[in-house]
């Protein structure tokens, strides 16, 4: 295969970038799009020129490194694909091919396709978690979780932070990560306790970072794991109860 | 020089001696916690994990990690599951049985009393992580799930679809994270530790470079924790992912830890065959997948037929048949050599003949496609997402790879190593799998070590330095192995060659796979002593490390590589010194009339633990002896 790659290059953050065109022949469509990307690197660094950065470690499609905006598309054409799994057959022959780093005001570029994704972990900081210091756990078997539950609470698990869904979305909303974090949680029982303190702090942490959810659902076609944004739903139900909820009434769970 | 090894394995009944030690070993009371500072270096299991651990006991924590979220540490990637002693099938299994099954996995070339509280503490784990929301696989009835893995007759596995490590390292990293909102945990991700910081014998600090920034900086601590994993990519091509490294480990061993076992190496026997030269990896397929997956390749090496053309009498399932109270579950060492075998045979089957069939159709008439997917789908997705053939109607295509390293920086029974206040944890140390790990045992050490060990052995060695201030980071130890980072990261950056580090990588590799691979001999061993060295010496002359930015991964690689070649070299001469086989150490001078791995406990029943002697010197290797008080050792057998 022969491609042409437009890429983006920033020396780093706060520089100004710009779109480079490089020539790529005799590409095998086994190949991965990273390894594709690692022959353009190794024949750059070969013409004494800085390879491209960009974010990758596992390869399998699991921790979330990875993610560029390949011809516009968060993770490229493949649906329900990170760009690490995507494969060259998805190409053809004589394409050119637009990649570009996530989009997203909160995700500043630092070089080239890397950015900085911390205010996800920010997000989680704020109440992304069920409190249960080490030791102090009761028997695994004590409290059942009807398998629906373990199921969908695994569906939202499923997440990789990769924040695709940030980058498909028009106003760079946070939605999808943050209702699949909070959704994982407060759809099983042990999560029950920190509830709505969970889904409050969490939402309100997003919101100073991200823009606003208006339901395009962009963020669910990106997603390399098919989250659904039917977790948008029940977070935006958990957050309007809460602000019931968390008002300070002893008592009125 | 370094005297006689010290496990510091406690007295007393295999099944006691934790509880004993738990009770005999100093602690920290909480209102003196805080006074002490504690480096953990690695956010994986046993990082996150410790972490957690630490900052809610009250210790001021500081954590490194060169990702740009601690949830990408490479735990994220193991699919199958996790092993617990839990016996909730009521299927015979117990602590004991964890730890025979564990031991014996490992060929017994690992300590008895770590085993045992590794088994112990297992069963703690799933407490802790289903309180934390893992939301593990369930029955209809809200129960916990079980399945089964290689070298084991009971289910003991516990498993989240095919993501359990994804799931497990997000718990760990969720409570680690609720800490650093508290402010006992201070957390610094993109920073790569590049040196460990000794003085007068004991580990103080390390060096660390900031990855967006370039700067270099000094960190010091009463304690330091190394959680930075294996050290499979010294094949190049391995499961591990890109980032995976030894140099946190190596620089450790540089200033003086011993290196364990290092040519102990597990190569798993369900990964996806190379397709062609370009392969930057290989990815894992889960083990979980023998539970219904049969293993076969065609009796004829020149049968070209499609598999579902070939007929079942001219199949040859050579686990089934060789091994029929395993079958498909025999530890993955003894899958691996024998996927070897009938490759090497010519029996091979795919367009390179490079892998075996891994069948479902089976299981698919048995329990049909809806279950199979139920079980699976995630793993089928990722195959033909990378093959383009769908599993449910095509056999997989199964090869085995690099997966895990047994050994790792030498540690007593505190997970201390040889240097006072340098701590160990997870698959970065050498203590708990042998020669062989079991399937879903990593996940389990590495949250053992992390949640359920560290906690009490990092307070019995604190106890002592109760009033003592770390040392101050302007001390000359700070400053000196400060310049050695900077000048090493100059020496780098002004090689000045013609090749890219991941040209020498991939020829690292080839050495490494040829001649310390699946198999190993004497000559071939040999030829590496000689083969790697001048690699090396052609590296530091002809690499080319090009960027003059900050931020540049051209030069985390080099100087990640650069730290791989004298791994290497040491893992080839541990498995010239071990003239014996032992699990996933295969010396073909030494193998039973069948074929198996044979051991010799009379010379090997040991671990190696080797000396760093400077540059240029040959390492002088150390050994503690291994003494089995409970387990019998005999020959393994699957049959």
């Amino acid at each position: 295969m022969h491609v042409k790659l437009h890429v983006w290059r920033q020396a780093g953050p706060g520089t100004e970038g710009r779109m480079e065109t490089y020539d790529v022949p005799d590409i095998s469509p086994e190949m991965s799009f990273l390894e594709m990307l690692d022959i353009v690197n190794e024949r750059l660094v070969t013409e004494g020129k800085e390879p491209i950065a960009f974010e990758h470690d596992c390869r399998e499609g699991i921790c979330g490194s990875c993610g560029m905006m390949i011809n516009g598309q968060a993770h490229g054409p493949q649906k329900g694909t990170a760009t690490c799994q995507l494969h060259m057959r998805k190409f053809k022959d004589g394409d050119e091919i637009y990649v570009e780093p996530w989009r997203a005001k909160a995700f500043p570029v630092l070089k080239d396709l890397i950015v900085d994704r911390a205010p996800l972990d920010k997000i989680i900081e704020a109440g992304g978690f069920i409190t249960a210091p080490t030791g102090s756990a009761p028997d695994a078997n004590l409290i059942p979780v009807p398998k629906e539950a373990a199921d969908a609470a695994m569906d939202a698990a499923a997440c990789i932070g990769c924040g695709a869904c940030v980058a498909a979305c028009p106003n760079s909303a946070g939605q999808l990560f943050t209702a699949a974090k909070v959704q994982h949680l407060n759809l099983l029982p042990q999560g029950q306790a920190e509830r709505y303190q969970r889904v409050q702090a969490m939402v309100d942490t997003m919101e100073e970072f991200f823009g606003s959810c208006t339901n395009h659902g962009e963020c669910q076609e990106a997603c390399p794991k098919e989250i659904s944004i039917d977790f948008i739903a029940y977070l935006n139900r958990d957050y309007a109860k809460a602000m019931i909820k968390n008002r300070k009434l002893a008592g009125q769970r | 020089m370094i005297g006689e090894l010290n496990s510091n394995i406690p007295a007393g009944p295999l099944a006691d001696k934790w509880t004993n030690h738990k009770f005999s070993m100093k602690l920290v009371a909480p209102h003196n916690r805080r006074k002490f500072d504690v480096i953990i270096v690695g956010t994986g299991l046993a990082g996150a994990s410790a972490a957690a651990t630490l900052g809610e006991q009250g210790y001021r924590v500081k954590v490194f990690t060169y990702h740009d979220s601690p949830r990408r540490a490479h735990s994220i990637a193991a699919q199958g599951g996790i092993n617990a002693a839990k016996n909730y099938k009521a299927d015979g299994d117990s602590v004991y049985r964890l730890f025979y099954d564990t031991i014996k996995g490992g060929d017994y070339r690992a300590r008895e009393a770590n085993v045992h509280r590794l088994a112990e503490v297992s069963v703690n784990i799933i407490d802790q992580m289903v309180a934390q929301g893992v939301p593990f696989a369930r029955e209809y009835g809200g129960l916990l799930d079980n399945r089964s893995f290689g070298g084991a007759q009971v289910s003991r596995t516990f498993y989240a679809r095919g993501q359990t490590g994804q799931q497990l390292l997000l718990g760990a990293y969720q409570q680690m994270m609720k800490q650093v909102g508290l402010g006992t945990v201070q957390l610094h991700t993109r920073t790569e530790m590049l040196d460990l910081v000794v003085k007068d014998g004991q580990a103080c600090g390390v060096i660390v470079r900031d990855l967006v920034t370039g700067e270099v900086s000094r960190h010091s601590a009463h304690a330091v924790l190394l959680c930075t994993g294996g050290y499979g990519n010294v094949f190049f091509l391995s499961t591990n992912a890109k980032y995976s490294n030894a140099t946190a480990s190596w620089r450790a061993h540089r200033r003086g830890a011993l290196f364990g076992n290092p040519c102990f190496t597990q190569i798993h026997p369900t990964c996806i065959p190379a397709s062609d030269e370009f392969q930057s990896k290989l990815t894992l397929m889960s083990e979980s997948l023998r539970n219904d997956g049969r293993i076969w390749v065609p009796l004829n090496p020149d049968d070209t037929r499609s598999p579902d053309q070939i007929p079942e009498a001219e199949r040859d399932y050579f686990l089934e048949r060789k091994y029929p109270a395993f079958g498909n579950l025999v530890p993955r060492d003894v899958a691996s050599r024998n996927a070897k075998t009938v490759v090497d045979e010519g029996r091979g089957v795919g367009p390179l003949k490079n892998g075996v069939y891994l069948d479902f159709s089976e299981a698919i008439g048995r329990l049909g496609e809806k279950v199979i997917f139920e079980r699976y789908g995630n793993l089928f997705e990722m195959y033909e997402r990378i093959t383009d053939e769908d599993p449910m109607k095509v056999p997989m295509r199964i090869y085995p790879a690099v997966h895990y390293t047994m050994g790792g920086l030498w540690v007593d029974y505190h997970l201390m190593s040889n240097i006072p206040g340098l701590f160990v944890l997870g698959e970065a140390n050498f203590s708990d799998h042998g020669a062989n790990r079991l399937g879903a045992s990593a996940l389990m050490q590495g949250l053992a070590d992390g949640y359920f060990v560290i906690s009490y052995t990092l307070a019995n060695y604190l106890a002592g330095m109760l009033g003592q201030s770390p040392v101050p980071v302007d001390d000359p130890v700070f400053a000196e192995a400060e310049q050695e980072v900077d000048d090493r990261i100059k020496r780098l950056l002004s090689i000045g060659g013609t090749r890219s580090v991941d040209h020498y990588h991939r020829e690292l590799g080839k050495i490494m796979w040829d001649y310390c691979g699946m198999a190993r001999n004497k000559a071939g061993l040999e030829k590496a002593l000689t083969e790697i060295p001048s690699l090396r010496e052609e590296f530091w002359k002809d690499a080319r490390v090009l960027g003059d930015g900050p931020m540049n991964q051209s030069l985390e690689r080099a100087g990640r590589i650069a730290d791989f070649f004298e791994l290497a070299e040491l893992m080839v001469r541990d498995a010239l010194a071990r003239e014996e086989s032992c699990g996933g150490h295969f010396r073909e001078e030494s193998q039973t009339p069948e074929g198996e791995a044979l051991r010799n406990d009379d010379e090997y029943a040991h671990v190696s633990a080797w000396e760093w002697t400077g540059e240029g010197n040959e390492p002088v290797m150390h050994k503690e002896p291994l003494v089995f008080e409970n387990v019998e050792l005999t020959q393994r057998s699957y049959k």
